[in-house]
């Protein structure tokens, strides 16, 4: 029981794709205007983390492994493209927001990398935790980035308002501040973790 | 002509593709420490992205868009762009060996760089024809090669000066990626013609 | 598992085929509610512009498509038992800051703005994204204005309308759609 935990926690903290890792740059600067659409981005990442997971670690014995990476991609693609049509139809507008990051989740680092380097090598069942684990781990990440530039932007969190809009610096909204904030909370990551 | 000056102008500096649109992040962080590698990386993101438009906007055209097909969109093109770069990689081996030598180390890493994919989908969104889709392939290219020389050379610089620990490596470079988007941000809003 | 050409090329091909199938079989769920989606939101914009304007027909069934100066806008004609009392029109300008924006505008019988609703932008947040709720804010709002006899243009140009703070080219492609929306409802009427 407790090496299930140790995998799902190890992409929380150990292995924060975002933090630690620094995978998956482009969607955790470009969709993290507002906090609601960066916890948008890491829970539609998460979906697609843990299906292709599952998926790739049933189908690893009968993959030779010359051709494993394009097989990989196949199954990826396959999910972002279901993912795709999914949100067009149910959460138009949201799937509007997020715009281009959606399709692009096929070459996020973080995807093909947990696929390579984990669920290739694990069952079934640790590879969903492992997904669950990382997608969760990103998702937080996301969000976190995307509160601190809301909130520092506009004054608000999840839009509910904290202080006055004209107060905020709008450049944290702004592409700047997608930079400079990330920097700062990588930063602030690593002194916890090393006070630790 | 003016379109495509427009469209060049637009795509190097106004929508820089790294700090305006957030595309192509992973290389330039990752391969932008040194000036050397960092325009190897852009020589090669230029050839991939001009050739992978190319072709993608020809099978959109040709296959996906008259048989309906337009959902199997993201599927095809990341095939397009794998396939490609493997090619390009046989291909450069044999014929252009000095080539190969340059751009080779950094071509495997393409596959996965969301700039080349996302120009591809963009083009066919914005409903761009071909002409105007391969001037803004080289023009976003060139926006990129700028954008990670412009970075390695202030990374090289960084190297030498005194950052507090936590800082140091990434968030540091992040936060002068900032400032230089924050310096981008003063071509918004030029229109030309 | 070792690698010869006959199992690489039938894995490969056996992964794609069931994708690709998987992925099909999802398009041609999810065709209707797409759609639907995209019938709902225009319908729900057509009912945002419009209040009170008394109608019974379905404008969205009514759509006709007026061409101005080579941009073509949709009309959505609201009827009271065959009488015009208004339209519902949805214009468009290529040139706000971050590119397209798609705006529905409303207009009565006599050319007053009745409302607006935002389809589709690219806009600065927190700047040009504000459009949705400018130009309905009491203090700058363009709702009630008549489009006929009102000078449609920013203050900065001599017009009767303020910019939005800081985002005077988004509230320009604004207006210039406003425009076009103005004129092909012009065109309109005088066709019926």
């Amino acid at each position: 029981m407790n090496d299930k935990l140790r995998i799902l926690f190890n992409g929380i903290i150990a292995e924060n794709p975002t933090f630690v890792l620094m995978l998956g740059m482009c969607p955790t600067l470009g969709t993290t205007g507002s906090a609601i659409n960066g916890m948008s981005m890491g829970l539609a990442t998460m979906a697609v983390l843990i299906c292709s997971n599952v998926v790739i670690s049933l189908i690893k014995n009968f993959v030779p492994s010359k051709v494993r990476i394009p097989a990989y991609i196949v199954v990826i693609a396959a999910f972002v493209s279901v993912l795709q049509l999914v949100m067009e139809a149910y959460v138009p507008s949201l799937y509007a927001t997020l715009g281009i990051f959606i399709p692009l989740i096929v070459v996020n680092c973080i995807v093909l990398g947990r696929a390579e380097a984990f669920a290739s090598r694990h069952g079934v069942f640790d590879s969903c935790l492992d997904g669950v684990g990382i997608g969760l781990g990103f998702t937080i990440a996301l969000t976190l980035l995307g509160a601190v530039r809301e909130f520092l932007g506009t004054g608000k969190i999840f839009d509910a308002t904290i202080y006055p809009e004209q107060y905020g610096s709008l450049v944290f909204v702004l592409a700047p501040g997608a930079f400079i904030a990330l920097g700062l909370l990588i930063a602030l990551f690593t002194k916890l973790r090393a006070a630790k | 002509m003016l379109e495509y000056i427009s469209i060049i102008i637009t795509a190097i500096f106004v929508n820089n593709i790294v700090f305006a649109q957030f595309l192509g992040i992973c290389p330039f962080i990752g391969v932008s420490r040194k000036l050397s590698s960092a325009t190897g990386m852009g020589a090669a993101v230029t050839f991939v992205m001009v050739l992978a438009t190319a072709i993608t906007w020809l099978l959109q055209d040709l296959v996906l868009t008259p048989f309906g097909l337009g959902f199997m969109q993201t599927i095809v093109f990341i095939l397009v762009i794998a396939a490609l770069v493997q090619m390009l990689e046989i291909i450069l081996k044999k014929i252009a060996p000095v080539l190969y030598s340059a751009l080779g180390v950094f071509l495997p890493l393409i596959t996965t760089n969301c700039a080349v994919l996302g120009v591809a989908i963009t083009v066919v969104q914005k409903n761009m024809n071909l002409g105007e889709s391969l001037v803004y392939a080289v023009a976003t290219a060139i926006g990129f090669t700028m954008a990670i020389s412009i970075f390695a050379g202030i990374r090289e610089q960084l190297a030498r000066t005194d950052v507090p620990e936590a800082m140091r490596g990434v968030p540091i470079a992040l936060i002068c990626a900032g400032l230089l988007a924050m310096a981008f941000m003063g071509f918004s809003g030029i229109k030309i013609g | 598992m070792k690698s010869t050409l006959v199992n690489m090329v039938l894995s490969l091909g056996i992964i794609t085929v069931v994708a690709a199938a998987a992925l099909a079989g999802v398009y041609s769920m999810t065709m209707e509610p797409i759609a639907q989606a995209k019938a709902q939101k225009q319908q729900d914009a057509i009912g945002q512009v419009l209040p009170g304007i008394e109608f019974n027909n379905n404008p969205a069934e009514e759509a006709v498509e007026v061409t101005i100066d080579g941009e073509t806008v949709t009309v959505f004609p609201a009827r009271k038992d065959g009488q015009l009392t208004g339209a519902a029109v949805e214009s468009h300008d290529n040139n706000g800051f971050s590119g397209l924006i798609t705006v529905m505008y409303g207009f009565n019988e006599a050319g007053d703005i009745t409302g607006y609703a935002v389809m589709q932008h690219a806009e600065t947040p927190g700047l040009g994204s504000k459009m949705g709720e400018w130009f309905c804010d009491p203090a700058h709002s363009i709702v009630g204005l008549n489009a006929k006899s009102s000078n449609l243009t920013v203050s900065k140009d001599g017009g009767d309308v303020d910019a939005i703070t800081a985002a005077t080219i988004s509230s320009r492609a604004f207006l210039r759609a406003l425009t076009l929306a103005n004129q092909a409802y012009d065109q309109f009427t005088a066709q019926q």
